[in-house]
């Protein structure tokens, strides 16, 4: 069996404790991923799978066989910056930027979300179309930890490039 | 971590024909039993996947759910019929882990998180008769701020860490489990056990049993309820408390009320004696202060958790008093 990674099929790893991350990093060389805590808590290593957001590091390469992995590396052309990424950038969205990466898979699947409906534990009502505010930007971004504290500019980054595609 | 061979079932009869032998464990999401395996506090000698079972959500003739456990947490939040008619359930899922987190379990693997007890996890340098039967507790006497106040054992002090299973306590639900000998139902109430002198048996789920689905009675009173969660910062992390409450008024008076707690105790808390305290009883503050001390009457308190009971008293007091005045959506 094999998988799907940035639009190219890979052989899943021989030893099924690896984790997707490690696959990732150590086989496939896409050191974009990053190993924070490696137990679920700090979000560094946020990929998209099938367009979801999850973490590499709880998953194991062998369950997301036969699907599409999606990671840092896979947004942008050689030539050009993935809308998130030049806004990380114009909003100073990072210092030293470990975990950017996760952060912009995380903002990428969390847009999703929040154009289909997915109500959050901030959202004063359940059945409301979700709302694009700063709180909603920040509780569905909390699984995304920035050691150097530079939450305001992700949230600046987020809200500025999600309001551009939909309306708040 | 060591090492196992690793299966995805097709369908119920292959994951029970697999998964049910010595040194076998099913696989959901990952999201609690990769890091237990990575830790070295599980040991598995094979894993079969089960995320790929049936995930669907269904209406029931009765006016309920029927809710397949491979079902990801984000999509029974998600739900309509959840968040207009179990919203007490929509909210306590989202009030759970990570969005990343949520995409990832499953409603299976949900029922049966482990402890979130440090001493559990300390494989190299603690004593845990939940990991290791008979070693001893070295909470009991150790930093035991996130510890049970109610229903714990001399051998164990652990609480359960979901967030989900507290709404679905309060809501009566039934787990549908598969075994070599059919399908059995076992009410919410008699799924996670008290510790006792076993604590490493989280629950009465058999080895050879296969959780398929869990079923919601029609909402009844649920379609007023709510989830609330204190917790050390504001998203993201594990309950200190957290109060699971529907309630139905006549009048100025509480027709009926469910209530359910959470980070008090070694499984999702059903507090009936709030309940029966509060049925007829004019709603009001300290009505609802004084449920929850009789609650917690019997309350043991060890060194660093003696603020749970006034916490989760005032807690459950704030979201009666919101469902009372219909705050809540």
């Amino acid at each position: 069996m094999s998988l799907i990674v940035n639009g190219s099929e890979v052989s899943a790893p021989a030893d099924p404790r690896t984790s997707l991350l490690d696959y990732l990093r150590e086989e496939l060389h896409l050191t974009g991923s990053k190993k924070g805590c490696n137990q679920g808590a700090c979000g560094a290593c946020t990929v998209l799978v099938d367009g979801e957001r999850v973490l590499s590091c709880l998953t194991l390469a062998v369950q997301v066989q036969g699907r599409a992995v999606t990671t840092i590396e896979g947004l942008a052309d050689a030539d050009g910056l993935h809308p998130l990424q030049a806004a990380f950038i114009e909003h100073d969205g990072f210092q030293c930027g470990y975990c950017t990466p996760g952060q912009i898979c995380s903002a990428i699947g969390m847009a999703a979300e929040l154009a289909r409906g997915l109500p959050s534990h901030v959202s004063a009502d359940l059945s409301a179309d979700a709302m694009l505010t700063r709180e909603e930007i920040q509780e569905r971004m909390s699984g995304n930890l920035c050691r150097c504290g530079a939450h305001n500019g992700i949230v600046d980054a987020i809200h500025a490039t999600l309001a551009a595609e939909m309306p708040a | 971590m060591t090492p196992f061979t690793y299966h995805r079932a097709v369908d119920v009869d292959e994951a029970l024909r697999l998964g049910t032998a010595p040194g076998v464990a099913f696989l959901g999401g990952g999201t609690n039993l990769v890091d237990l395996l990575r830790e070295n506090v599980a040991h598995h000698a094979q894993l079969v996947d089960v995320s790929g079972l049936p995930a669907t959500i269904e209406e029931t003739e009765g006016g309920g759910l029927m809710i397949g456990a491979a079902v990801r947490n984000t999509a029974l939040a998600e739900h309509r019929a959840v968040r207009t008619r179990y919203p007490m359930l929509a909210r306590a899922i989202l009030a759970g882990a990570s969005a990343q987190i949520r995409n990832m379990a499953t409603v299976g693997g949900n029922l049966l998180q482990r402890t979130r007890c440090t001493y559990f996890y300390d494989t190299e340098g603690s004593r845990c008769n939940k990991r290791a039967p008979g070693s001893g507790c070295d909470a009991r006497e150790g930093f035991n701020r996130i510890h049970a106040v109610l229903g714990a054992s001399e051998a164990c002090v652990a609480t359960h860490p979901s967030d989900m299973c507290v709404a679905l306590a309060a809501l009566d639900a039934v787990v549908h489990v598969s075994g070599p000998g059919g399908v059995r139902q076992i009410a919410f109430a008699d799924f996670h056990r008290l510790p006792g002198a076993t604590p490493e048996q989280d629950t009465t789920l058999g080895h050879d049993e296969l959780i398929v689905a869990v079923e919601l009675p029609p909402p009844g009173l649920a379609v007023n309820s709510t989830y609330r969660k204190v917790r050390d910062r504001a998203s993201y992390a594990f309950a200190l408390v957290s109060v699971a409450a529907a309630l139905e008024m006549d009048g100025d008076r509480i027709a009926d009320v469910r209530i359910a707690l959470g980070g008090v105790a070694h499984k999702p808390w059903r507090a009936t004696k709030a309940e029966n305290a509060l049925r007829g009883m004019q709603a009001g503050e300290q009505a609802f202060l004084d449920a929850a001390a009789a609650e917690f009457a019997d309350a043991q308190l060890l060194r660093d958790n003696a603020f749970k009971p006034a916490l989760a008293g005032r807690a459950l007091a704030a979201v009666l008093q919101a469902l009372a005045q219909g705050e809540t959506a």
